[in-house]
């Protein structure tokens, strides 16, 4: 029967893309479980040295290291962590937006700001939008190496040592749950001594080999850490994103199909009365 | 004061040891250092090599750090390694290899090596051994 073809095809193609958005929400779910082991298997560090910094933050050393020191702020470096690879629901649209935010705040106060950009959705976004990226890592997939972000971690460490920028800042996605991720903006360089009354009193670390060695590494692989595990968490928050936004176009497309479906059944019984009725008008004619 | 100190191991990829322990001894930058409860603060590097921890409970456990950072306040130790390894799994005919193998290239003083990399690799694979070494000596008492 003539009727209703278009209507088929259509039903047919978005049956189509029903299939592929529920693979992908399978995909999806099965990484995000992988993801937040990853996360959580990482994290025991992250919070240990974070702990180990705030102890050292509240102690009174012989040699106060630059990291510590709080100075005026001329130039602010971002490290904006996002996912390589889109179709993800507005994880990295509001990831950017947090740090667009925090980014004209200093520019109101005339301060300007370099870039590192951790995944391609981030490099494409500050090349279209004109910030000046500084360092960029892609492709990290999903168990990245802390080795390959070592590289442009350094890029922003070496850019504060040398006064170009006075503060670091981490922009990244916290993983809430499986439906909630949340941007957030971190400030890691200088860093923030937490306030502990019990460790207020004046004492200062043995140091072994030396204090300005020993601060320098620790401090280093703090901020490494600290960007690693931000990337890591980015990636469950993609994987969870990805999952949620799926679900999603799979419900939104059998919606649409169950429409289609009544339009097209609609049209076809339109066309059988019709037929029949021009049957009986010709027969009475006779 | 007690006598038992809190404690944590952990490496980039996971928790080894979380708890109480009576003392934990070390491969400090300066030679071996045991921490008791009470011990003054203290920040240091670690070069590859043994943990041996004594638990509230009175057993032992021998780990194998491969370097990393150690921190000492009074009532609580935690150890930053970049990788730790169970002394249990380790394997002591592949550390061996590896000691030789390091000696060899060391020895080799023709060929145009990378010096510093294979004393650390030596350097390794002899903590590794110590490592199990510790271990043994624990099932033997």
């Amino acid at each position: 029967m003539a009727v209703g073809k278009e209507i088929r095809a259509q039903i047919g193609s978005i049956n189509n893309t029903r299939k592929i958005t529920r693979a992908m929400e399978k995909v999806a779910a099965s990484k995000t479980r992988k993801a937040q082991d990853r996360m959580a298997s990482s994290r025991p560090y992250a919070e240990r040295i974070r702990q180990v910094i705030g102890h050292l933050a509240n102690a009174n050393p012989e040699y106060k290291h630059r990291y510590l020191t709080e100075r005026e702020a001329k130039r602010v470096g971002y490290i904006v962590v996002s996912s390589d690879r889109g179709l993800c629901g507005g994880l990295n649209v509001n990831l950017f937006k947090a740090a667009l935010k925090d980014i004209k705040q200093y520019a109101d106060a005339g301060v300007s700001v370099d870039i590192c950009a951790i995944g391609s959705k981030a490099v494409s976004f500050f090349k279209n939008y004109g910030g000046n990226v500084t360092a960029a890592v892609t492709g990290l997939g999903d168990a990245p190496e802390a080795s390959r972000l070592v590289g442009s971690v350094k890029v922003m460490l070496d850019a504060f040592d040398a006064g170009k920028i006075d503060r670091l800042v981490v922009v990244s996605n916290k993983f809430v749950n499986t439906m909630t991720q949340k941007p957030v903006v971190e400030q890691l360089l200088p860093l923030q001594a937490e306030e502990n009354a019990e460790l207020s009193h004046h004492w200062d670390y043995l140091y072994e080999p030396d204090a300005v060695e020993i601060l320098n590494d620790l401090l280093v692989r703090f901020i490494e850490s600290q960007v690693y595990q931000a990337v890591v968490e980015n990636i469950a928050c993609e994987q969870a994103a990805r999952m949620l936004a799926m679900k999603n176009a799979t419900d939104n497309a059998g919606d649409i199909i169950g429409e289609l479906q009544l339009v097209y059944n609609k049209a076809r019984q339109a066309a059988i009365t019709q037929e029949i009725s021009e049957i009986v008008g010709g027969a009475a004619a006779v | 004061m007690t006598n038992i100190i809190q404690c944590s191991i952990v490496s980039l990829h996971e928790t080894l040891f979380s708890g109480l322990v009576r003392y934990i001894v070390l491969t400090g930058e300066y030679g071996e250092l045991g921490v008791h409860a009470g011990h003054a603060p203290l920040l240091t590097t670690l070069p590859p090599g043994p943990a041996r921890l004594m638990k509230e409970s009175g057993e032992e456990e021998v780990l194998f750090l491969s370097g990393g950072f150690l921190e000492v306040q009074p009532d609580q130790v935690i150890v930053l390694a970049d990788v730790a390894v169970r002394a249990s799994q380790l394997d002591e005919e592949a550390a061996l290899e590896a000691k030789l193998h390091a000696e060899k290239v060391l020895g080799d003083t023709a060929s145009d090596i990378d010096h510093s990399k294979a004393m650390k690799e030596l350097n390794d694979a002899l903590a590794r051994l110590k490592a199990i070494q510790a271990l043994k000596v624990i099932h033997r008492t």
